[in-house]
């Protein structure tokens, strides 16, 4: 039972983490390399405001710090990525190279060791089928899986939504009816880079905010994307309940340090068998082999 | 208003020593071999003259070594079309496998270098094969994991030393051998690598960066490929990290750490992408920057990953290709 529930709170958050990257590249074709970066910014900004803006409450906060995120994953767009668009490998290598960039610079800035935790929306302790779980832990599922309903909503019916799933499927033909590829293009990384920030400040309260996080976090969101196949929604999930599910019978049954190369394994086996991911159908041959 | 535009032309001694006239005057030959000769001189006076400050010898191998990196990534990347964000795992192999030669088996370092190149390049390639169908972003993400899975898997298995590393390494027999050997590896490979992409194996090669359905279309299997060249990238990157672990005299989990996926990328960035001189050119610029910057502890990787970005955004070309521009041709203004 214990597995069972965890393995569900583990599938979620891994699905949470990885949500952004899906959507921005799905969406724009970018593989957002600083996805891990923003994800503990996020966290430190919220850090920031907590102590030092000590009257606000706390959710004004949260927005705040997502805001801001937002504003980062635009401009990034805005500034740099815009100008290498369609440069496949100065994509990679720019995007990684702003994620280092943040992470390396906030680790110098003093992001290391204990000391920086955020304050859990609630603490305490609910006990289902004879398993004690934090509020916390329900409150990541219960975000989560808002979050997929808004995230589908907005994309079906919503117009600047239909514009960015337009893009997504054929992107001259949506240029063609008047969709401007830019915007979409600032617009999903906006998303996607609040989507990383929503995830850290449900998540982060869990433990400590440090850089290694952020590295482990672009790997998991990688892992989960490429075992699902890149750009597709219902993979994304798919792929994060089976590794989610993989880890925690792992840490139960060998030992945690194995919780990595039991996502890399998942990624090599998928690939052998089956190179697209688990959903990924469209444009086999072009992207991929 | 009057219009005016700049045009760039060919000077007159470039097109006169591109054919059979080349040899034809001492100025022309200059002229040809000018740049080679001032780099492979340049190169093997160095070791002499830094006699005079020591301390640089060691900062001069370690910058050979990220040149023989930057090679490996500008040819996988930009003549196959294989970004791999992890030369790391490479130069640990290589180093560890040298480790293990050496420490274990107890071989001299004239072999177990060698020993280790050649195993280790194999075991790498293996290792990639999972990937090669991959390209492109794909690609990029599953090598960048790699080290860290190679990380993980020694400290969950606590085999080769754990965490400790292995130490006890050999040193080299001599400080000149230590220096030349570098050094000498770097200018074949330079010059081989040079050469190696314009014979009929290396434009295939490159033609699975182009356009790789073609390549499958004439019959020609594009895993084997990209496994050939992953092969060759690799076995310069395990001579790299099997040339530290002597150097250091210490393999350890350091050797698959983030410095040497990242600053050979930001050299090639830098240098100039795919002309191979820019990939060493960078390397020779950034890592002594890096000694330079050594004060600033974590904040050398923000500097080189801001200064990576300012290139690939502003000067993309890189500064061997401008250097090249200005070498062979003259620019002026016209009336348009």
């Amino acid at each position: 039972m214990e597995i069972i529930i965890y393995g569900v709170i583990n599938s979620i958050t891994l699905a949470l983490i990885s949500l952004g990257f899906t959507l921005v590249y799905s969406i724009s074709r970018l593989p957002n390399f600083a996805h891990g970066a923003l994800y503990i910014t996020t966290g430190y900004i919220t850090w920031l405001l907590v102590n030092k803006l000590e009257g606000f409450p706390f959710p004004f906060v949260i927005f705040i710090s997502i805001a801001i995120t937002c504003i980062i994953g635009a401009s990034i767009y805005r500034f740099i990525l815009i100008r290498i668009r369609g440069m496949e490998i100065s994509e990679i290598i720019a995007t990684y190279a702003i994620g280092l960039a943040i992470l390396e610079g906030l680790r110098w800035g003093g992001l290391r060791g204990m000391t920086f935790t955020l304050p859990t929306f609630s603490s305490g302790t609910v006990n289902i089928f004879g398993t004690n779980i934090d509020h916390q832990r329900l409150i990541v599922v219960g975000i989560g899986i808002c979050t997929f309903i808004l995230l589908y909503l907005f994309t079906h019916f919503n117009k600047i939504g239909l514009a960015l799933r337009g893009i997504a499927q054929d992107e001259r033909a949506a240029m063609m009816l008047g969709i401007d590829s830019d915007t979409t293009a600032i617009i999903s990384l906006a998303i996607g880079s609040g989507l990383a920030g929503l995830a850290a400040v449900v998540i982060l309260p869990l433990g400590n905010i440090i850089v290694e996080a952020g590295y482990n976090v672009l790997i998991f969101a990688i892992a989960v994307c490429v075992i699902g196949g890149l750009g597709s929604w219902a993979g994304t999930i798919l792929a994060s309940f089976i590794i989610g599910f993989a880890q925690i019978l792992t840490e139960v049954f060998l030992s945690s340090h194995y919780q990595m190369v039991v996502a890399l394994l998942a990624i090599i086996v998928t690939l052998l068998i089956k190179p697209s991911g688990i959903f990924g159908k469209q444009k086999e041959l072009e992207e991929r082999v | 208003m009057e219009m005016m535009r700049k045009e760039r032309i060919d000077r007159g001694i470039k097109v006169r020593t591109e054919g059979i006239y080349a040899i034809s005057s001492y100025r022309e030959i200059l002229y040809l071999m000018g740049p080679r000769l001032l780099l492979i001189v340049g190169v093997l006076v160095l070791p002499l003259f830094l006699e005079l400050v020591p301390y640089w010898k060691r900062v001069i191998n370690i910058m050979f070594v990220y040149s023989l990196l930057a090679l490996a990534f500008d040819f996988l990347a930009n003549y196959v079309g294989l970004v791999c964000l992890g030369g790391a795992f490479f130069v640990g192999v290589g180093g560890y496998l040298s480790a293990v030669f050496n420490v274990y088996l107890h071989l001299p370092v004239y072999l177990s270098i060698p020993l280790a190149t050649i195993f280790g390049a194999v075991f790498c390639t293996i290792t990639v094969l999972p990937c090669m169908p991959l390209r492109g972003v794909y690609f990029a993400i599953v090598t960048l994991m790699y080290p860290l899975l190679a990380t993980r898997v020694i400290e969950a298995l606590n085999i080769l030393g754990g965490t400790n590393g292995i130490t006890g390494v050999d040193s080299f027999p001599h400080e000149y051998a230590e220096q030349y050997v570098i050094i000498i590896v770097m200018l074949l490979f330079l010059f081989g690598m040079r050469r190696f992409v314009n014979q009929d194996i290396g434009l295939v090669i490159r033609g699975v960066k182009d356009n790789d359905q073609a390549v499958r279309a004439s019959g020609i299997s594009v895993t084997y490929m990209k496994s050939l060249a992953v092969f060759i990238a690799s076995f310069m990157c395990c001579f790299g990290g099997a040339y530290i672990a002597h150097l250091y005299m210490w393999a350890g989990l350091s050797l698959f750490a983030l410095d040497f996926s990242i600053i050979p990328i930001a050299s090639v960035v830098i240098g100039g992408g795919g002309t191979l001189v820019g990939a060493a050119i960078g390397s020779f610029i950034l890592v002594p920057l890096s000694e330079f910057l050594r004060f600033f502890g974590t904040f050398r990787i923000v500097i080189y990953c801001a200064a990576l970005t300012a290139f690939i955004v502003l000067k993309s070309e890189g500064l061997m290709v401008y250097l090249q521009r200005k070498y062979h041709q003259f620019e002026r203004w016209v009336r348009v």
